[in-house]
């Protein structure tokens, strides 16, 4: 019985050891880098698209497409997990996050066919993100039309 | 000289709407597909009220490459087209302008997803 209670009087203790540290600033100095990377190597392509006679936009656009073949193979390969290890929210937030999160659910569910498993999946994270992004643009559209 | 200075702006910006998002995610309980929407979202709103795009002037890519940013092309594409189109605009111009990103998001998307499998959890 005296165990059970020292048991008891230590237990918040080893939970507290063995809980993860609260890293809040580590981890987002991590996502600083990481974030900041990405957006950089996207810039740099939209500087080389320029330099070879793109109009901005069209560079800008021709940009995003690149990060976003960029994160699918690198997704593929298991690389980009790594990074989302590393970096949370600064590998997740990027267009290559959203990327990568079509991809990593759609391979998982692999097994469950091409169409219900990964035509389907694809969209687990995705979906939500299309579907609040088109609300927004025909309220926003709307709402500019009266005003 | 003036490149780097471009660069350091997309760093720093990009990088700051990154560790936000970090901060949320160690401090709240939101997981990472509802940050993406609540990012995308706060994008959308910030550009109707006009204040995304001075960013996107000042950081480019550091604006424009984070979720965020996926919502100001939404918003500023659907207002676009209301100027052109009228009404109907609202409908057509979002997804039309992000429609690159989102096709090549799902046709690459599936062909790396068919074409790799997942790492086996050992």
């Amino acid at each position: 019985m005296a165990n059970i209670k020292q048991l008891k009087n230590e237990y918040p203790q080893i939970v507290k050891e063995h809980s993860p540290k609260n890293k809040v600033m580590i981890n987002s100095a991590k996502a600083f880098l990481v974030g900041g990377a990405i957006c950089t190597i996207g810039q740099g392509f939209t500087e080389i698209y320029k330099y070879y006679g793109m109009a901005k936009d069209d560079a800008q656009m021709v940009s995003t497409v690149t990060l976003i073949l960029l994160s699918a193979i690198f997704t593929g390969f298991n690389i980009y997990d790594n990074i989302g290890k590393f970096g949370g929210a600064g590998a997740a937030i990027p267009i290559t996050g959203f990327a990568n999160a079509m991809v990593s659910s759609a391979m998982e569910f692999k097994k469950e066919g091409y169409v219900y498993g990964m035509g389907a999946k694809l969209f687990t994270i995705a979906g939500p993100v299309i579907v609040f992004g088109a609300i927004a643009s025909v309220v926003a559209g709307i709402i500019f039309y009266f005003v | 000289m003036d490149l780097f200075m471009e660069l350091l702006k997309t760093f720093v910006v990009g990088g700051i709407i990154c560790s936000i998002g970090q901060i949320l995610l160690d401090r709240t309980k939101l997981t990472g597909g509802r940050i993406m929407v609540l990012f995308l979202l706060a994008g959308a709103v910030l550009t109707a009220l006009g204040l995304y795009e001075p960013l996107v002037n000042f950081a480019g890519a550091g604006a424009t490459v984070p979720i965020s940013g996926f919502g100001y092309a939404l918003v500023k594409g659907a207002i676009e087209e209301v100027g052109k189109e009228g009404f109907m605009g609202a409908f057509s111009g979002g997804i039309k302008a992000t429609s690159a990103g989102i096709t090549a998001a799902i046709v690459f998307g599936y062909m790396a997803a068919l074409l790799s499998n997942p790492k086996s959890k050992s």
